[in-house]
């Protein structure tokens, strides 16, 4: 089935009271992309997310996972897919072993500790392995987080803001991390971030949200072209103040 | 299914042998609690009944048994929620059910270290043996047990729909129903209109029957299975509960939030 798309989500609504959080919004990500989700605070990508999750139920609108409806199906989806944000954590007063131990249980991962050892050397943070993981940098706690997030070796991953709290130096080595699994697994993304340098080399292609609504997609070049600009990062204000994509070398004018 | 069972509580176990604290919350406030009542009871001793007296602190562990096994649950899950971990399991594929039934397990390990600790200090210090009771302790135990799983489902259902502001009622709960069960005086005590209300609840019958056994010896059989059948009740209705409360947070998109306020 080379042309369904991993992951595909068609009129997705969600509203808070008054407020529509995700308004209608549509598309979908193929095998292996990596697809950015971007846009100014509380433009909705963290709810979309969710909502892809099963942890929030949408007001309107379907969501498909790896050729199945999530609303039926959402044990066997979660057995394929994994999360991780920099907002969630494995329990501080358990050993990183520990921690990594229980998750590869629930997953009901054969060979556990092996698969642990992989992806703590692949994140470099074997040295933590009997550490208590209250005890880690914030920085190790977000490599162990993606730790977590790969134990089930997952078809789709789900990314908030992964490199947020991380140091330059730490952030370019997982995203190098992040690169290299998606390649030789092919591992579908979904991907947000506040750093457009790293949405322009990470992402296939990107969506850009604002109050919930889908204001620009494409490549990032694509994106760029549209916009007349030659930078994500003027991209972004001008969607922050404007609301939608105009070109960024009129509204400058305004 | 029990694999993930099984890892939930080794969750809970390894966080046990690591933190004092925590252990002693197994140990330490139970055992202080029965010194009290043991003491309150030696003196009592030289001047009233005996047997009534024997009453109390056998109310008194009896009592312990249905409180540590709603404290499990509450407290496991309540745990996640400090830990900003819960989005991780509502993520992994374990189903709500698996995770409730792994505090419960971890109800039943508590309750069962309180019942031995207890039980052998208090033969020990005040002369109490609670195996006078005899046959019918286990059949007590288990429909403490399970009142205290449908107590924690329903404590949990509240504190994952209103979070920290419901965390008292973790603790206050418990001390709802115990008036009315009767637990260190026989529910004849109760004003009338309240009696019924003791026969409600299943843990009643234990202290009634607890009482039974050790003034004539034996007690009246078919209460326990009007117990049994009361903790269904309460089991099915604290599930619902618990689920209700669960789709209210799925639709208020409030899970990601416990935790965080
Ligand atoms: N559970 C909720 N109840 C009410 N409103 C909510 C809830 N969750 C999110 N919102 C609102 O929905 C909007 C979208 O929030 P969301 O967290 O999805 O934004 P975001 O794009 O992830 O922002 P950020 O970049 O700050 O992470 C915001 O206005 C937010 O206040
Ligand atoms: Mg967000």
């Amino acid at each position: 089935m080379p042309d369904t798309p991993a992951i595909s989500v068609e009129l997705l609504t969600k509203r808070f009271g008054d407020l529509t959080a995700v308004n209608g919004v549509s598309f979908s990500a193929s095998k292996g992309e990596i697809l950015g989700l971007l846009g100014p605070n509380g433009a909705g990508k963290t709810t979309t997310i969710q909502l892809m999750l099963g942890l929030t139920t949408p007001t309107y609108g379907d969501i498909t996972i790896l050729g199945q409806d999530l609303r039926r199906h959402r044990r066997d989806i979660l057995k394929r897919v994994n999360f991780a944000s920099a907002y969630i954590s494995l329990p501080s007063n358990l050993t990183v072993e520990e921690n990594l131990t229980v998750f590869s249980r629930l997953y009901g991962i054969r060979n556990g500790r092996r698969r642990i050892g992989e992806l703590l050397e692949q994140f470099e943070i074997s040295h933590t392995l009997k550490q208590v993981t209250g005890a880690l940098s914030s920085g190790q706690i977000t490599r162990l987080n993606l730790c977590k997030a790969f134990l089930n070796d997952p078809d789709a991953l789900f990314l908030d803001e992964p490199t947020a709290s991380l140091d330059p130096d730490i952030a370019d080595k997982v995203r190098t991390a992040l690169g290299e699994i998606q390649r030789e697994r092919g591992v579908t993304m979904i991907y947000t971030s506040h750093n457009m340098q790293e949405v322009e080399t990470m992402c296939d292609r990107v969506i850009f949200l604002s109050r919930g609504n889908i204001v620009a997609q494409g490549t990032p070049a694509e994106v760029l072209k549209s916009a007349r600009s030659e930078s994500m990062e003027e991209v972004f204000i001008a969607i922050a103040r404007n609301g939608a994509l105009k070109d960024v070398a009129e509204a400058e004018g305004d | 299914m029990w694999l993930r069972v099984g890892a939930m509580v080794a969750r809970y176990m390894y966080l046990y042998r690591r933190s004092l604290a925590r252990s002693g919350e197994v140990f330490f406030w139970p055992v202080m609690e029965l010194l009290v009542w043991g003491f309150l009871m030696t003196y009592l001793r030289r001047h009233m009944l005996p047997s009534a007296i024997v009453w109390l602190l056998g109310g008194m562990i009896f009592w312990d048994v249905l409180y540590r096994s709603q404290q499990a649950i509450t407290l496991s899950l309540s745990e996640d929620i400090w830990a900003k971990n819960l989005i991780n399991l509502f993520i992994a594929p374990i189903s709500v059910f698996e995770l409730l039934l792994a505090t419960c397990f971890m109800g039943v390990i508590k309750a069962t270290i309180t019942i031995l600790v207890l039980g052998t200090l208090a033969s020990v210090l005040y002369a109490f043996d609670i195996l006078t009771i005899g046959a019918a302790l286990l059949p007590f135990m288990l429909v403490l047990l399970l009142f205290g799983w449908a107590l924690g489902t329903f404590t949990m259902g509240l504190i994952l729909r209103f979070g920290k502001a419901a965390e008292a009622l973790v603790w206050g709960i418990p001390f709802l129903v115990q008036p009315f069960s009767a637990v260190f005086y026989p529910v004849d005590v109760l004003p009338q209109p309240l009696r019924a209300g003791a026969y409600l609840l299943p843990s009643t019958y234990v202290f009634e029957g607890m009482r039974a056994v050790v003034s004539h010896g034996t007690f009246d059989i078919r209460t326990l299975g009007i117990a049994f059948g009361l903790n269904l009740v309460y089991l099915g209705l604290g599930s619902l509960f618990f689920g209700l409360m669960l789709r209210i947070v799925r639709e208020r998109g409030h899970l990601s939030r416990l935790g965080m306020e």
